[in-house]
């Protein structure tokens, strides 16, 4: 399964950025092969709606989950629209979240963890 | 003419040099003053309009019939705001992201969006003795105010007009400024009055408006405000002294020149000097 976690550097040792919309990066990797890659955040410096359009690309990606530190309404709202779940980890390297994803230690956001703009 | 008082700072004086100068042009003929600070408009406080009408400031946003709707994100590409986006393979509209240009329902190949109103604020419209006076006022919760801002310039008349601007110098002023045909820098003598002028004088020089300076809580600080002024050769048009009798009127939510109808002259003499260009 494809997953997305968002960093705040380009490689799985970097740590967790607890962003979505304005996370540094975004590693893609694969939960079966350990693969992975890390594209720096696209909409980084976008004035707005950094969130929905890093749902977008997301989807684009056929991501099947994301592991961040918090979610915001529109951002929520979006990853929902697409049927991509969002489990929050709390802090640590990208690495330990994605081996904490397949332990199946982390938990599914129901909703918006935090109000829209916190990542600003 | 169409004169708008501004301040790259907060609470200089814009909407005390606005009401006194709109009182004492009363006395002579008609005039209107716009409340264009639609986040927090307060020149009611000192001129106590009524109210004839009141009118709803909508703008208008996507709508998506899933039916129609192919997922092909022509309209994600129009958007400048993210606020549509392709998500479970159909268009989703974020509302409160969009600025309602209308660019993503004309590039929709299928029809699949048309666009319902979306409410922003108010604009009410009355009378304060012989001042037509007109306030926008924008919701809870609305992100936009420029559209506000226009829906009050909309109201305004062909003769003599006033303009209380925002603060700062963000999009929201730009909007109340731009065609004017003059603009009142109101300042104050301080490092933080500086500073600010200096961001509104980029913005009017920018913007091509002719400008001058009103200087208010004069005698307290610095002379830094009127030492850039003589240097950038910017007119200082009316000084208003840092006295304890004018903070008390202000306090009270009174006119400068009602309590003091001595001032009724500086007032008249600073439109004066503004019809004439506002040079020297």
């Amino acid at each position: 399964m494809k997953i997305a976690i968002t960093a705040q550097g380009p490689t799985l040792d970097s740590a967790l950025d607890p962003r979505f919309g304005r996370c540094q990066y975004l590693i893609l990797a694969d939960t079966l092969t350990s693969d992975w890659t890390a594209i720096p955040n696209p909409v980084l410096g976008e004035p707005g709606g950094a969130g929905i359009a890093m749902a977008q690309r997301l989807a684009q990606e056929k991501v099947e989950a994301l592991i961040t530190g918090n979610i915001g309404p529109n951002a929520a709202r979006a990853l929902s629209a697409s049927g991509i779940p969002v489990y929050i980890a709390g802090g640590g390297t990208a690495r330990q979240a994605l081996a904490d994803f397949r332990e199946g230690r982390l938990a599914a956001a129901s909703g918006p963890t935090v109000t829209a703009h916190s990542g600003m | 003419m169409q004169v708008a008082v501004a301040s790259g700072k907060g609470g200089t004086g814009k909407t005390t040099v606005a009401v006194n100068l709109a009182h004492v042009l009363a006395e002579e003929g008609p005039i209107q003053l716009l409340d264009c600070d639609v986040e927090e408009p307060n020149a009611h406080l000192f001129l106590h309009p009524t109210q004839h009408e009141v009118r709803e400031v909508n703008i208008r946003v996507p709508a998506v019939n899933r039916a129609r709707c192919t997922g092909c994100g022509k309209c994600v590409e129009a958007c400048a705001f993210h606020a549509i986006a392709v998500l479970g393979e159909k268009a989703l509209v974020f509302p409160e992201l969009c600025h309602g240009c209308g660019s993503c329902v004309r590039v929709c190949p299928t029809g699949a969006l048309h666009e319902e109103p979306r409410r922003l604020g108010i604009v009410s419209r009355g009378s304060a003795g012989r001042i037509d006076f007109v306030q926008g006022k924008i919701d809870v919760g609305a992100a936009l105010a420029v559209p506000v801002v226009k829906a009050v310039k909309r109201a305004a008349w062909a003769g003599d007009v006033i303009l209380d601007a925002p603060p700062g110098t963000s999009c929201p002023v730009v909007a109340t400024i731009a065609r004017c045909d003059y603009v009142l820098l109101v300042t104050e003598p301080t490092p933080f009055g500086l500073n600010d002028l200096k961001l509104a004088i980029e913005l009017v020089r920018e913007m091509k408006i002719p400008h001058g300076v009103v200087l208010n809580r004069a005698g307290i600080g610095t002379d830094d405000v009127q030492e850039y002024c003589y240097r950038e050769r910017i007119p200082i048009l009316l000084r208003i002294p840092f006295d304890r009798h004018f903070a008390e009127t202000i306090a009270h939510g009174r006119l400068i020149v009602q309590e003091f109808p001595d001032w009724r002259i500086e007032f008249r003499h600073l439109w004066e000097r503004v019809r004439r260009g506002g040079r020297g």
